[in-house]
């Protein structure tokens, strides 16, 4: 059944994600350090936790992390 | 809220030492004259860059293309530099300016995406219709069997242990796949608002399928 898993996935909740606000607040210094390879979710688990189950705030770092890497000489 | 964590992940100091690029940028963008508007010019082809390159990125995953997802770009650009002179005073040298500059555009290229999607939502949502359920989590047809009972589970869950709100927006994302920051700008809320409201019923179903056996319990409570 290959729609549990995605079920169940969509369902789990991680009691370190932050919220959108939080993560958007720091996201461009966990942006920085992920482009300097820092290992960021370390610094920050709640941040990490949240970019992987909100869409629109991963999106928003994806964004940000091509940008980052699109405007380094 | 009391289910999305509120206590921030330890962050650096308060106020970090400007790198000299970035003292140089606020010392040009506080000044006066000529040396302030090759400034403004100068982010604004860096944030206009940007947005039309972040534009390109997402346009496989949108309904917007060529004149519109230029103007849309220009627009980002142009609202994140009023946004980014605005609130000068409240960065913190905790990155390179130029990357916190970055995020504004970022920003600003979601906000306007999530406007435009009204402009076709291209499902009509006044009426529910359940039976795109199956098909949003890639339950197989053909198997329908195996997830029939799984699915009537969930949608009586979403009826009886959402609130009307928690129920509304479930509908409307899960359901119709209305995205996020859409469904936010028709409901007059913000994504912060919304996701704690999804992560709440997501919560909440989970328990309520793992009651009725048709989950294991979240023993972990991550993902």
């Amino acid at each position: 059944m290959n729609g549990y898993s995605a079920l169940d996935r969509f369902l789990r909740t991680d009691p370190r994600d932050v919220g959108c606000a939080q993560a958007i607040e720091m996201l461009h210094v966990y942006a920085e350090l992920v482009a300097a390879g820092e290992p960021a979710e370390q610094h920050y688990p709640g941040i990490a936790a949240h970019l992987q189950a909100c869409g629109p705030c991963g999106e928003d770092f994806a964004g940000l992390l091509a940008a980052l890497r699109d405007e380094t000489p | 809220m009391a289910t999305v964590n509120s206590v921030a992940d330890a962050t650096r100091a308060a106020v970090d030492p400007v790198d000299p690029e970035s003292a140089e940028w606020l010392s040009a963008l506080a000044g006066r004259g000529s040396q302030r508007e090759a400034a403004l010019a100068r982010l604004h082809e860096m944030l206009l860059r940007i947005a039309q390159r972040e534009c390109r990125r997402r346009s496989p995953r949108q309904r917007i293309t060529g004149p519109e997802l230029e103007d849309l770009a220009d627009q980002a650009a142009a609202d994140a530099l009023v946004a980014i002179i605005r609130k000068l005073g409240q960065f913190r040298g905790e990155s390179r300016f130029t990357t916190w500059a970055c995020k504004f555009v970022i920003l600003e290229v979601s906000d306007k995406i999530g406007r435009h999607f009204w402009q076709n939502p291209g499902v009509p949502l006044d009426a529910e219709d359940w039976d795109r359920l199956p098909d949003r989590f890639g339950f197989e047809p053909a198997r329908e069997a195996e997830w029939r009972d799984l699915l009537a589970a969930l949608r009586r869950a979403v009826d009886t242990e959402l609130t009307a709100r928690q129920r509304e927006v479930f509908v409307a994302i899960v359901v119709y796949a209305v995205p996020l920051d859409a469904l936010a700008i028709e409901l007059g809320s913000n994504r912060n608002a919304i996701y704690k409201m999804m992560f709440d019923a997501r919560r909440k179903l989970r328990a309520a399928l793992a009651a009725n056996g048709y989950m294991s319990h979240d023993t972990t409570g991550r993902s």
